[in-house]
């Protein structure tokens, strides 16, 4: 019965099934769970100022994700997530990247902005969403974006950012760059149809677009075995048509030779790849979240001892480029920084109320001129009811 | 001048638009060599290529991220949603990413040159996944622009205007009218101000306001009022987010009635938004209660079609109504 253009190859005559997990995709590893090279792994392009550049990275997201979590407990700031136990995942794919391209991520990637220079003021002020923060306090604390370095700004529905990074890559290539997209992602996120809208596009349309999807085993208390049945993301992105690479994400140098190979590749013949990265939240969802509720201490204290930042720091140490009395000093410098630049921002005070009406179109049109008018009168009346009339922060 | 109906209206639009910048692209659900299921992107493959005017999967939630993320890269994106009725796979898109962009980012990046195109409105035996008037769910999402055409000449100019925007604007088409509607249109480009309201007929007795196919229908209802000695005003209102208040107020502050008709049900419909703020600013010149004449709060069938829209017969009712109040 098969038309004579049928795609009919291999016929077989009797019915079998293709087991749903039958697609089992390796992993790739440069470092042991020690964090020594294994022997014959090819090694990512680094040099000893990447080296330098990525471990700062991952020691400042350190001790600003611990010092923030710590402000959010003492009331400082209303929420926070940390991206503790993917450090590795994150630094190691920004750092194949070139300033150029575009960087869409979920909101667990303040290490990949980090690495671009987005300064400590600059984070705080998006947390504090005072009047120097980008966004002008408009979103909850962790939504950073900055057109500058190239990083979209973040969006909290989850997974929205997927197919409009294909269509940013898609713009990338008809305008001729040089560059194309990151987009990070949950294996949480991965179950939305914006996923699978994405991706089918991304391959159909041939976007040089990299998913980097962030497989950290919690989609907030739902682990893996809940959220898909299967081997991981992996064999979607095959399934999709799209080059596809798992990588153990708590080594750095194979984050990073993974996403320079899929780089070099999606620029070289306009197509997406697909990176799935196996790693470990070690932290919570948020600040709003408790993981003892849904898993163990022996869980995670089984994840901390492969800790891609205790990997890469005994990769540096065993080049001869680093040691402990460097890194405890490091350490220090961030703690004080941190510390000090906490203190500046949390002073600063809110955005102007003009900025309550501003960016909803491009010209502020006549009927919200007129609501910012007649707030203005009526806070007026009532300056003791209204912060923004004393001049005060919320 | 030339005889274009409301296609061929908005085909040189996009011609005229693809021409100019070569930032623009227009793609979707069969749009490219096709030329879309009503052949609205007709001959633009052809003319600019595979890469600018192009088929997408069949996936609208994944046109409209894919839109948002050309146009936050700084390309004009002019999607088709193949009917009004499949906009709602795309809604998580439109109204939390596409209308919030600018506004969440501090204006860091923005999708302010995305159109999005969609054939909206009954009238063509389509039942009721072919025929919906989504407008006011998009009218209640600060961050984006709906515009609604009644003819080729509109068409052309307000499509063209939403192109060169600096906001998303979603362009409701009336299919019904896609044919049907003939006129003279410039074969040149030209735009018309969004966000400014016409007043097609001049009267005195009553305002009568509408948009989009449903002019049509007003205008026929107006003339049946005219041969009884009462004179309509007819305003459409083109552009409904935002909305022109004051062209709408002058009106009825002059005539002392509103009668407002849209294909929509009547509940949560966009003439509510219109029948309280004409309320508020023009109280004290209101001779009757506003009007609403509006489709049924059901779906839109199928078989009984003319009892539930709102045709001329059920306006010249509330025309009569209003003016002997």
């Amino acid at each position: 019965m098969n038309r004579p253009d049928s795609k009919v190859v291999n016929a077989i005559h009797q019915a079998s099934f293709i087991r749903g997990d039958a697609l089992e995709i390796p992993t790739l590893q440069v470092l042991d769970a020690q964090g020594d090279v294994i022997d014959g792994a090819q090694m990512p392009d680094i040099d000893e100022a990447l080296a330098h550049k990525i471990y700062d990275t991952l020691a400042f997201i350190r001790v600003f994700d611990e010092r923030m979590v710590a402000s959010q407990r003492q009331g400082r700031i209303s929420f926070y997530m940390t991206c503790k136990g993917e450090e590795a995942a994150i630094t190691g794919s920004a750092a194949a990247l070139s300033d150029d391209d575009m960087i869409m991520a979920q909101y667990r990637e303040q290490a990949a902005l980090r690495f671009r220079g987005f300064s400590t003021p600059n984070f705080m002020n998006q947390l504090f969403s005072n009047a120097k923060d980008l966004g002008k306090g408009r979103q909850m604390p962790i939504h950073y974006g900055s057109n500058e370095l190239n990083y979209m700004t973040i969006s909290s529905p989850l997974a929205t950012q997927i197919p409009q990074a294909a269509g940013y890559a898609y713009g990338q290539k008809m305008a001729g760059k040089d560059a194309l997209t990151i987009c990070y992602f949950g294996e949480g996120a991965a179950s939305e149809g914006d996923f699978h809208a994405g991706l089918n596009m991304a391959a159909v349309l041939k976007c040089p677009t990299v998913f980097f999807c962030r497989n950290n085993g919690y989609a907030i208390s739902t682990g893996t075995d809940e959220q898909y049945a299967g081997d991981g993301i992996a064999p979607r992105g095959v399934g999709y048509g799209i080059e596809t690479i798992r990588v153990d994400g708590n080594d750095l140098l194979a984050v990073l030779l993974a996403t320079q190979t899929a780089r070099a590749y999606a620029l070289e013949h306009n197509k997406p790849v697909l990176i799935e990265a196996m790693s470990y939240r070690l932290g919570a969802h948020s600040t709003s979240d408790d993981p003892s509720g849904y898993r163990s201490k022996e869980e995670e204290e089984l994840w901390a001892q492969i800790d891609g930042v205790l990997r890469f720091k005994t990769w540096m140490i065993n080049q001869g480029w680093w040691d402990e009395d460097k890194d405890a000093a490091l350490y220090e410098k961030y703690r004080t920084e941190v510390l000090s630049e906490l203190k500046i921002s949390e002073k600063i005070g809110a955005p102007a109320l003009e900025e309550l009406v501003t960016d909803v179109y491009h010209d502020v049109p006549k009927h919200l001129q007129d609501q910012l008018t007649e707030l203005k009168s009526h806070i007026a009346k009532y300056p003791d009811a209204y912060p923004s009339a004393k001049g005060e922060s919320h | 001048m030339a005889q274009m109906n409301l296609l061929h209206a908005i085909n040189s639009a996009l011609d005229h638009a693809m021409e100019k910048d070569e930032r623009v692209m227009c793609f979707g659900e069969d749009v490219g060599h096709f030329g879309g299921v009503f052949r609205a992107t007709s001959g633009l493959q052809e003319k600019y290529g595979k890469a600018r005017c192009f088929n997408t999967p069949l996936v609208e939630q994944g046109i409209l991220g894919f839109a948002n993320g050309l146009a936050a890269q700084g390309s004009v994106p002019i999607c088709e949603i193949q009917f009004a009725d499949y906009i709602f796979p795309a809604f998580d898109q439109i109204v939390n990413e596409t209308a919030k962009f600018r506004y969440r980012s501090g204006n860091e990046f923005n999708v302010g040159s995305l159109v999005i195109r969609t054939p909206y409105g009954g009238g063509i035996a389509g039942g009721l996944y072919h025929s919906q008037s989504p407008e006011a769910y998009f009218t209640g999402t600060p961050g984006i622009k709906v515009v609604v055409p009644r003819n080729p000449y509109q068409a052309k100019g307000l499509l063209t205007a939403c192109i060169n925007d600096k906001d998303p604007v979603i362009f409701f088409e009336p299919k019904r009218l896609y044919r049907a509607s003939v006129g003279e249109v410039p074969e040149e480009s030209y735009e018309i101000e969004l966000g400014k309201a016409e007043v097609v007929t001049e009267g005195k007795d009553v305002t009568l306001l509408g948009w989009g196919a449903q002019m049509e229908i007003i205008e026929q209802a107006a003339q049946m009022a005219g041969e009884q000695g009462i004179s309509c005003e007819v305003i459409d209102l083109r552009t409904l987010a935002p909305w022109d208040v004051d062209t709408v107020a002058k009106s009825v502050t002059k005539t002392g009635r509103l009668i407002i008709s849209h294909e929509a049900p009547i509940t949560g419909g966009f003439a509510g938004e219109i029948s309280a703020t004409i309320s508020d600013v023009c109280f004290l010149h209101l001779e009757s209660p506003i009007a609403r004449v509006c489709g049924l709060d059901t779906p839109y069938p199928l078989m009984q079609e003319k009892e539930y829209v709102a045709d001329k017969l059920k306006i010249f009712e509330a025309i009569k109504a209003s003016v002997n109040f």
